[in-house]
């Protein structure tokens, strides 16, 4: 028996039967990694995750050339022990959420080395991500137990500060994301529980040196992988087999393999921008016990008097704090839908209240509907949801319907629903802005504002009563977290779908060629936050000079809004400032940014570059500068953050 | 569990690990005769055979084994509380 595996996936009974076929079956790459997707998604053991990995890989050797530059990410890993056993999770991991993870594992305990040296594996890999699993005795030598705080913070600082030299190398001069692991506390104590007073001691010192190095992946905008956590979870015995450190200085037990590979791969969805984005709860036994509908009011089980109703509280208590941090939250329930909505109006214990709901669908129809309804209203992919319902059957119809929705394996005491949703990681994350905080009530006014358009009798007027304000700038200190952030995780609206690093953000802004914008919209019902980023370089081509478009996104929540005018007015300002003759667009097809395929055409440019035969190729287009007449300014009181109009 | 069904049992996970359903466990079985049981193997057919048969070899155990006849005989005798 496993102490603690994957238990939020289902069990899949027939998985050695449906891998056999699947090793039989080829197709697109979307169509491959769609089927491993699948297969990757239920409660596998290390021994199953292996041969799932060396299933894809032979087929996955066949399709080497396809053009999947978006689905693929290059992990290089940097390690004081031996980690070759948990590399076909981390594969694994990656497939269950439509990745491609392709891994170097730099030789062993050269870390050092692979990242200063300018000819090493580790840069001839070009990697995505780096991940630094350093053991603790490589990381730390004994001090004199008599050592003073002061000296054993000092000797801490030191190694904190070598590692933050090399993760500085990492990110500046090979380019990557930086996935900090951290140190695994194998020692044992040797002052009982008088350690935590003896600063010197091997697991004190421990303590702090994780404390140091997370505190400094703060500061230095390193992931943080905390493996110390998942250690209490699981117990330090299951996850760390002190024999195989023996033996083969394996510090995770590849019967934990699938955990970690999951652990990882959470990281680099997070990275590339594919972590869920919405929760969406069902009601009746899930935020409170009972049937609303048979139970009514004071039927239902929450709250306080009652163990259970406390449970139920718990959760909703969660939940609530899920969406303080930036998850959107949504209802999806069968019930009526004014019977619905009384719980939280009336019910006294209910913490979530419908004002942290951002989409509200109580009916009677199929909850895969329910849930697309959900998707579409929010503009968030379908992709982003997680479905929370302690009903098996319904879980099983949306896993059948909507694949790509998340669906825990809901434990059957609610007691226990926290940590289940706590333990699948859906939400991962590689940064937190005051933006994120705000989400919900964003969601909110959004709905509003769809419910005045439904009924305004023209869209005109409707835009104009919006009183909508741009806020306009380039891209700055202050704002460039969120910058960042919305550059890696945008893609629908998304032209060219190209991704950069906190770095190469800061080397384009003292880039003097090249014009950034970053648009914040606000209107009456309140701040939509930056709600489009445009990244324009002017290129000099003989006597001729464009202002090239490589980075255009937006927010699907202003579509409609004429907020593409109003950008491409700020492109032909830029533009013609400094004797552009045109304005160059780009669209790059991705899996997901169909939506702005007609964009440039939309806007009035013409197409100059196109390949008949190949829909998937990217397209190019112009518009000159000449004779270009803003658009739409009536609607916009707009408003330069550097002073300037 | 009979021997019959140790060997059975071992023989899933040899026939999982080693990717290939024609493998067939003998008494005379070794790393001999598997090109693929290297020490990387070895960790997974220990760690396998634990979670499966719900035992816990100690280091100094495994260092006695000499081929499947000698493991599937020390899995029986930690069953039967030895």
């Amino acid at each position: 028996m496993i102490p603690f595996d994957l238990y939020w996936l289902p069990e899949n009974e027939g998985f050695n039967k449906d891998l056999k076929a699947a090793a039989q079956q080829r197709g697109t790459a979307d169509e491959v990694l769609t089927r491993f997707r699948d297969l990757a998604t239920c409660r596998l053991d290390f021994l199953k995750t292996a041969k799932l990995d060396r299933t894809f890989q032979t087929i996955w050797a066949d399709m080497a050339d396809t053009d999947i530059a978006a689905r693929r990410i290059r992990i290089g890993i940097l390690s004081s022990c031996t980690v070759d056993h948990l590399i076909p999770a981390i594969r694994v991991g990656a497939l269950r959420r439509g990745l491609v993870a392709e891994c170097y594992v730099a030789p062993y305990s050269m870390y050092h080395q692979e990242v200063i040296d300018p000819s090493s594996g580790l840069r001839k890999f070009e990697p995505d991500v780096v991940l630094m699993n350093l053991d603790s005795q490589s990381v730390l030598s004994a001090l004199p137990f008599t050592s003073s705080a002061q000296e054993v913070e000092d000797t801490i600082s030191v190694r904190v500060d070598e590692i933050a030299g090399l993760w500085n190398v990492i990110q500046n001069d090979i380019g990557a994301v930086v996935l900090q692991q951290a140190v695994l506390d194998r020692s044992q104590p040797l002052f009982g529980n008088f350690e935590a007073r003896v600063p010197a001691s091997p697991t004190r010192m421990i303590q702090q040196f994780n404390w140091q190095l997370s505190n400094r992946a703060g500061e230095a905008k390193a992931l943080w992988l905390d493996i110390e956590r998942w250690a209490r979870q699981v117990g330090m015995k299951n996850l760390s087999d002190s024999r195989l450190w023996h033996q083969a200085k394996q510090e995770i037990s590849p019967i934990q393999s699938p955990l970690y590979g999951d652990l990882v791969a959470r990281q680099l969805a997070a990275v590339r921008g594919l972590s869920k984005k919405c929760l969406v709860l069902d009601l009746d036994n899930t935020v409170w016990g009972g049937v609303i509908g048979d139970d009514g009011l004071d039927g239902i089980v929450l709250g306080q008097g009652n163990p259970l109703g406390e449970a139920f509280s718990a959760f909703q208590d969660y939940a609530k704090a899920l969406s303080r941090r930036g998850i959107i939250l949504a209802v999806a329930s069968k019930n009526d839908d004014a019977v619905a909505k009384n719980a939280f109006e009336n019910h006294p214990e209910m913490t979530l209240q419908l004002s942290d709901i951002a989409a509200f669908e109580a009916n009677w129809f199929d909850k895969p509907a329910s849930l697309q309804r959900i998707a579409k209203d929010l503009n968030i992919g379908i992709d982003s949801l997680v479905f929370f319902d302690d009903n098996p059957m319904e879980r099983a119809l949306v896993r059948e319907t909507l694949p790509e929705v998340a669906v825990p394996e809901v434990p059957l005491a609610a007691e226990d629903y926290v940590a289940c949703l706590a333990d699948a990681g859906y939400f991962e994350t590689v940064g937190f802005t005051s933006d994120d905080t705000k989400r919900t009530e964003q969601y909110v006014a959004n709905r509003q504002r769809n419910e005045i358009q439904s009924r305004a009798a023209d869209l005109d007027s409707f835009l104009n009563d919006l009183q909508m304000e741009l806020i306009v700038g380039s891209f700055d200190k202050t704002n460039l977290s969120r910058i960042v952030q919305l550059i890696n995780k945008t893609n629908q609206f998304n032209l060219t779908t190209r991704r950069y690093t906190e770095a190469e953000v800061l080397d384009l802004m003292k880039d003097d060629t090249v014009e950034t914008f970053h648009v914040r919209l606000k209107d009456r019902f309140g701040d939509n936050g930056i709600i489009a980023i445009v990244i324009a370089q002017h290129k000099a081509e003989g006597n001729d000079a464009v202002l090239d478009v490589d980075t255009w996104l937006m927010s699907c929540r202003v579509l409609g809004r004429k907020v593409e005018e109003a950008v491409l007015n700020l492109l032909a300002d830029a533009a013609s400032r400094r004797g552009a003759r045109a304005i160059r667009g780009h669209y790059v097809p991705s899996s997901r940014n169909g939506m702005v395929r007609e964009h440039y055409a939309k806007l009035g440019f013409e197409q100059v570059k196109a390949d008949a035969m190949n829909e998937t190729a990217p397209t190019e287009w112009e518009l000159p500068v000449a004779g270009y007449e803003p658009r739409f300014t009536n609607l916009f009181e707009k408003v330069f953050t550097d002073g300037t109009s | 569990m009979e021997q019959a069904e140790v060997y059975a049992a071992l023989q899933d996970i040899f026939r999982d690990i080693f990717d290939d359903d024609d493998i067939e466990l003998e008494a005379s079985t070794s790393a001999a005769n598997i090109p693929e049981w290297d020490s990387f193997n070895h960790v997974n057919i220990i760690v396998a055979s634990e979670m499966k048969f719900g035992i816990k070899f100690l280091a100094a155990e495994l260092d006695d084994l000499k081929n499947v006849g000698d493991f599937v005989a020390l899995v029986q005798k930690k069953q039967n509380g030895g």
